[in-house]
C-alpha cells in the first residue's frame, strides 16, 4: 500500500530517532541496572548478586535520606503548585492585555539564570553574614547574626523557587484556554467560591496540573545544586550519594543501585499520579 | 476529435477500503468552460477533484487533460491548478512572492516575474498590492490572489474547491459574479466543486450533479432546473415540493396521480411509470397558484391549509399543509396576494407540465 | 474569581498584596547577585563599601582578579559555549526529525515510539548523567582492559557532556517543534505541489519558513538549557570543566564578588538571548 517514497522518507527519519532513543536512553539505562546487579570480588573480577540492594536496605543511612528526599519532594511540588496556582489564575484570568504579558515575563525572567546563580542567590540572602541578618540586625530584632541557612527550610526555598516557572507555566497555557463561561456558569448555577474552583475550575487545569506537578518534582527529586549548597548536615539529599558513590569512591555498582532505585521511585510516583488523576503521560506532556 | 477537450475522464474509480468515493465518473469538458459539480457533502466531489490535480490516483479509469494521459503524472507536474477550500495562501510570504512561486518553479527570470505578477494583479482588480502579507487582506483579496496565483500559470484547467464557502453571505454573492466574469476574461476551463446549488447555476455552463460517487445529470443549469432527470436532482437543485402518490393512469409523458390525500393530479413523467406504482410528484413553489375559486381548464388543483407565511422579500413563501406534508408556495409581491392566517383552506393549483413525476425511490 | 464576578475589596487587596510578594520572591536573589557584583569588598555582604567594577576588570595585581582575567574562568566558559553550541546543533536537528516523524508520518508501534520519546522527561537529571557515564565509560575502561583498544571520546568530558545533554533536550525541541507543526495547514505543501514544486522544493519553500520560528525557539531554549544545566553535567564532566561545575567547586572554596560578576554576566547573556528569541517569534 505504501509507496517507496514513504518507506524510503520513513526509514530516513525514523533512523536518528531510534538511535537517539537507544544509544542514549534505553541502552545506558539497561547497562545502569545490569551493573547495579553485579558485586566486584576484585578489581578485575564480577558475580552477580544482589548485595548492592542489600547494602540500601540494612544501611539505615541510605533508605532514610531515600525516603526522606521522596517525601520532601512531593511536598514541595504539593507547595510549589499551592504558590504557583494564585499567580497563573490572576495571569490567564484577572490581568488584561499589556500587564498580562509583562507579568508572565516577570515569572521567566528568574530562569534567564541558572540553577546555580539562583542558589547563590539565596546563599547571599540567608546566610550568617547574609543580607537577611543584617537587614534583622539593623531593625534590632535580633542580637546577632542569625544563621537561616543549611536547614530544610532553606532547600524548600531554593527547590520551589526553582521549580515555579515549570508550574506556572502549564497552569497559565490550560487555564487561558478556560472559558470564562465555565466558571459564569459555575456561580450562576449556584455555586460558591469553593465549589467552583473544586467542581469547574480544578477539573478543567488538570492536565496542566499533572504537567506541572511531573515537571517540578521531577526536577526536584534530581536535584543535586540546591540541597547541597543550602542544606545542613542532615538534611542529606539521595543524589549526593549517588553522586558520592560515582565520583568520590568509585564504586560504580553501589552507585547504579543507587540510581535505579531513584528512577524507580520516580518512575513510580509519576505513574500513581497519572493514574490517580486519570491523565496521560501523552496527554501532559505531549 | 478535432481538438481534444480540455478534459476527459473515462469510468474513474477510487475506492476507501471497500466504499467507492468517485464511483464509476465519466466527463467530458470542453475548452474555456465553466464547469461545475454539485453535490452534497460526502458525495465524492473532492475526492474527484484531488483526483484530478494528482494528489491521489484512481483505482481504476482514466483521466485526460487535452488528450495526455495524466493517471501516472505527479500533481507537480499535470497543467492543473487548483484554488484550495481554505486558499492556502502561503502565509510567511508575500502576496507578490505567492503569485510568482509558480513562476519560479518554471524558472522563469524575475524581471519577467515581476511584471507577470504585475499584470496577473491588475487583472484580478488589485494592482499594487504585491508587497503585502496574506493576513493584512480581507477575505476578497485574498480569493483573489489565490486566483491570481493559479491564473498567472496559464493552467489548461483551474479546479476550485468551494472557495467561497469562508466568506459571508453579501461577498460570496459578489464574488459569485466576479468569478464568472474573470472566467470569462482569462478563457480558462474551470472545474467548480460546490455544495451550494445557487453558486453552481449562477456561474456554470454545466453542472453535474453528484450524489454516491456517481454523477444523476450533467446539463447546463436551465435544463437542470427544469428538466431535473432524477428526484434526487429535483430536490436538490433550487426548492421543491414533493407530494407522493400512486400512478393512475399514463398518457404519453403525462402522468395522473392519486394523491395520499385523495386529490387526483397531473404530471410530467421523466420515466416510463406502469399505472399502480408508487410515485413522488415534484412541484416548484414559484409554479403554484394560489387561488379561492375558479382556476383555468387544464390545471391540476388541490385543498391545501395554511400553516404560516414567511416573509422574505422577493422570495416570500406560505407554507401549506396538503395530507401532512408541507408544500411552500410563492407569494406574490405585488399586493395581489390574499391576505392568510394560519389554518385557512386555499386551493393550490399548477401547470401539469411544470410538474415531474419520479417513481418513489424504494424505501 | 473572575472579572464578571464581584469580590469584596478585602479579598482583592490580599491578592494583591500576594502578586507584590511573590514577585519580590522572585527578584530578590536575582537582585542582590546582580547589586554585589559592584561592591568593593572581599565578600559579598553587607555593608556597602562603594562602586568598583573590579570584579570584572582587575588583573590580579592587587590581589583581586577580576572575571575577565581569570583564565579558570573564561576557559570553562568557552567550554560551555561549545557544548551548548554541539547540544543546540544537535538537539534541534533530532528535534526537527522527531517533529516531522510524529506529525506526519504513520507507522507502526507509533504511539509507543511517541512514548518512549517523553521519557527523558520523567528521568531525573542526574540519573541521565549516570547511565551515560556507566554505559560508555564503562564500555571505554572494558575495551582498554581487554583488548587494549583507547576509546578516550567516551571517557568523561566533553562529549560525553554532549551526549548526556541531547538526550533530554532533544524532547524539549522535538515538544516545541512538533507544537508548531501541527498548527501547520498541509494544503499549503499541496497547493506548492500544485503550482509545480517538487517535494523536497515544497518542505524548503513552505514548510521550513513556516518552522523557522519555533527551530529559533527551540534553539534559544536548548542552548539556555545546555549552558546551564548542572544535574546532568556534573556527572560526565571531565578535565573540561563547564561553567557550571567549574562556578560551583568555586563556590565550595568560598565565595567572592567574582562569582556575583559572572552570575550577572550569565544573566544578561541570558536575556539577550531570550528577548532576541521572542523577537524573532513575533
Amino acid at each position: 500500500m505504501k509507496s517507496p517514497a514513504t518507506r524510503l522518507s520513513l526509514i530516513l527519519l525514523l533512523t536518528p530517532f531510534l538511535l537517539w532513543i537507544v544509544l542514549l536512553v534505553i541502552l545506558p539505562h539497561l547497562q545502569m541496572l545490569r551493573v547495579s546487579f553485579q558485586v566486584r570480588e576484585s578489581w578485575d573480577t564480577l558475580s552477580w548478586g544482589l548485595e548492592q540492594y542489600a547494602n540500601f536496605f540494612s544501611e539505615s543511612y541510605y533508605w532514610r535520606t531515600f525516603v526522606r528526599t521522596g517525601v520532601m519532594s512531593l511536598f514541595t511540588t504539593f507547595l510549589t503548585l499551592l504558590i504557583a496556582f494564585p499567580i497563573a489564575w490572576y495571569i490567564a484570568r484577572l490581568a488584561s492585555g499589556r500587564a498580562r504579558g509583562l507579568l508572565f515575563l516577570a515569572c521567566l525572567i528568574p530562569f534567564w539564570a541558572s540553577e546555580l546563580v539562583r542558589t547563590y542567590g539565596w546563599m547571599i540572602l540567608l546566610r550568617e553574614s547574609g543580607l537577611f541578618s543584617a537587614w534583622l540586625q539593623a531593625l534590632g530584632w535580633s542580637d546577632g547574626p542569625v544563621e537561616m541557612l543549611y536547614n530544610d527550610a532553606a532547600v524548600i526555598i531554593g527547590l520551589v523557587y526553582n521549580g515555579l516557572l515549570f508550574m506556572v507555566v502549564p497552569l497559565v497555557t490550560t487555564l487561558d484556554g478556560m472559558e470564562e463561561n465555565l466558571v459564569e456558569a459555575g456561580y450562576d448555577l449556584g455555586g460558591g467560591h469553593l465549589t467552583v474552583l473544586r467542581e469547574v475550575v480544578v477539573p478543567w487545569a488538570m492536565p496542566g496540573i499533572v504537567s506541572g506537578c511531573i515537571v517540578v518534582f521531577m526536577l526536584t527529586l534530581g536535584s543535586y545544586l540546591t540541597p547541597t549548597l543550602m542544606g545542613g548536615k542532615d538534611s542529606a539529599w539521595f543524589t549526593q550519594q549517588i553522586f558520592t558513590q560515582f565520583i568520590t569512591r568509585f564504586n560504580w555498582e553501589q552507585g547504579a543501585a543507587l540510581g535505579a532505585l531513584l528512577l524507580g521511585l520516580s518512575s513510580l510516583i509519576v505513574w500513581a499520579g497519572l493514574k490517580l488523576t486519570g491523565q496521560s503521560l501523552r496527554k501532559v506532556m505531549g | 476529435m478535432a481538438t481534444p477537450s480540455d478534459l476527459f475522464c473515462h469510468q474513474l474509480i477510487r475506492r476507501f477500503g471497500n466504499h467507492p468515493a468517485v464511483d464509476g465518473i465519466s466527463l467530458d469538458v470542453p475548452a474555456g468552460t465553466f464547469f461545475s459539480i454539485l453535490g452534497p457533502s460526502g458525495c465524492g466531489k473532492t475526492t474527484l477533484l484531488r483526483l484530478l490535480a494528482g494528489f491521489d490516483r484512481p483505482d481504476e479509469g482514466d483521466i485526460y487533460i487535452r488528450g495526455e494521459r495524466m493517471n501516472r503524472v505527479p500533481p507537480n507536474h499535470r497543467p492543473v491548478n487548483m484554488v484550495f477550500q481554505h486558499l492556502a495562501l502561503f502565509p510567511t510570504m508575500s502576496v507578490g512572492d505567492n503569485i510568482a512561486y509558480g513562476l519560479k518553479r518554471q524558472r522563469v527570470p524575475a524581471a519577467r516575474r515581476r511584471q507577470r505578477v504585475e499584470q496577473v494583479l491588475e487583472q484580478v482588480g488589485l494592482p499594487g498590492l504585491s508587497g503585502r502579507m496574506p493576513s493584512e487582506l480581507s477575505g476578497g483579496q485574498r480569493q483573489r490572489v489565490a486566483l491570481a496565483r493559479c491564473l498567472v500559470l496559464e493552467p489548461t484547467l483551474l479546479l476550485l474547491d468551494e472557495p467561497l464557502g469562508a466568506l459571508d453571505l453579501k461577498l460570496r454573492e459578489q464574488m459569485k459574479v466576479e468569478l464568472k466574469h474573470l472566467q470569462k476574461q482569462f478563457g480558462t476551463t474551470f472545474v467548480y466543486i460546490t455544495h451550494d446549488q445557487s453558486e453552481a447555476m449562477v456561474m456554470s455552463d454545466q453542472v453535474a450533479v453528484m450524489k454516491d460517487g456517481r454523477f444523476d445529470q450533467v446539463a447546463a443549469p436551465e435544463e437542470l432546473y427544469r428538466e431535473p432527470a432524477t428526484a434526487f436532482v429535483a430536490g436538490f437543485v433550487g426548492d421543491n415540493n414533493r407530494l407522493r402518490g400512486q400512478v393512475v393512469s399514463v398518457s404519453g409523458d403525462r402522468a395522473q396521480l392519486r394523491l395520499t390525500g385523495g386529490a387526483i393530479v397531473e404530471g410530467r413523467l421523466a420515466a416510463p411509470l406502469e399505472p399502480g406504482a408508487s410515485a413522488d410528484l415534484y412541484v416548484r413553489p414559484e409554479s403554484l397558484v394560489l387561488s379561492d375559486g375558479e382556476v383555468a381548464e387544464g390545471l391540476s388543483r388541490c385543498r391545501a391549509s395554511v400553516r404560516t407565511t414567511l416573509f422574505d422579500g422577493a422570495n416570500s413563501r406560505v407554507e401549506t399543509d396538503i395530507g401532512g406534508e408541507p408544500v411552500f408556495a410563492r407569494l406574490p409581491q405585488h399586493g395581489s396576494a390574499p391576505s392568510l392566517s394560519a389554518g385557512d383552506s386555499l386551493q393550490l393549483a399548477w401547470e401539469p407540465d411544470r410538474a415531474r413525476v419520479f417513481g418513489a425511490a424504494t424505501p | 474569581m473572575i472579572p464578571s464576578v464581584p469580590r469584596t475589596r478585602l479579598f482583592d487587596a490580599l491578592y494583591l498584596a500576594y502578586l507584590v510578594a511573590f514577585f519580590i520572591y522572585l527578584a530578590l536573589p536575582l537582585a542582590v547577585t546582580a547589586v554585589f557584583a559592584f561592591n568593593d569588598a572581599p565578600f559579598p555582604s553587607l555593608p556597602w563599601q562603594g562602586f568598583t567594577m573590579d570584579w570584572y576588570l582587575a588583573d590580579g595585581t592587587a590581589g583581586r582578579t577580576g572575571l575577565f582575567h581569570d583564565d579558570t574562568l573564561l576557559s570553562a566558559l568557552w567550554t560551555s559555549t561549545r557544548i551548548a553550541l554541539w547540544v543546540t546543533l544537535v538537539s534541534v536537528a533530532l528535534g526537527c526529525i522527531n517533529a516531522v516523524l510524529f506529525e506526519r508520518l504513520e507507522f507502526p508501534g507509533k504511539e509507543l515510539l511517541y512514548l518512549l520519546m517523553l521519557l527523558p522527561l520523567v528521568i531525573p537529571g542526574v540519573i541521565l548523567g549516570v547511565s551515560i557515564l556507566v554505559f560508555y565509560s564503562g564500555m571505554a575502561n572494558d575495551l582498554s582492559r581487554q583488548w587494549g583498544i583507547e576509546l578516550d571520546v567516551f571517557r568523561p568530558g566533553l562529549t560525553l557532556v554532549i551526549m548526556g545533554q541531547v538526550t533530554f533536550i532533544t524532547t524539549l525541541t522535538t515538544l516545541v517543534i512538533a507544537a508548531r507543526l501541527r498548527k501547520f495547514d498541509r494544503q499549503l505543501e499541496e497547493a506548492a505541489l500544485n503550482l509545480g514544486a517538487t517535494p523536497l522544493v515544497a518542505w524548503f519553500t513552505v514548510t521550513l519558513p513556516w518552522l523557522a520560528p519555533s527551530l529559533f525557539g527551540a534553539a534559544a531554549m536548548a542552548f539556555l538549557m545546555s549552558f546551564e544545566n548542572f544535574n546532568t553535567t556534573v556527572m560526565l564532566t571531565g578535565s573540561d570543566t563547564p561553567l557550571t561545575v567549574a562556578l560551583f567547586n568555586r563556590l565550595r572554596e568560598g565565595s567572592t564578588p567574582v562569582l556575583n560578576a559572572v552570575a550577572l554576566f550569565l544573566m544578561v547573556v541570558s536575556a539577550l538571548l531570550a528577548l532576541l528569541s521572542v523577537r524573532r517569534n513575533r
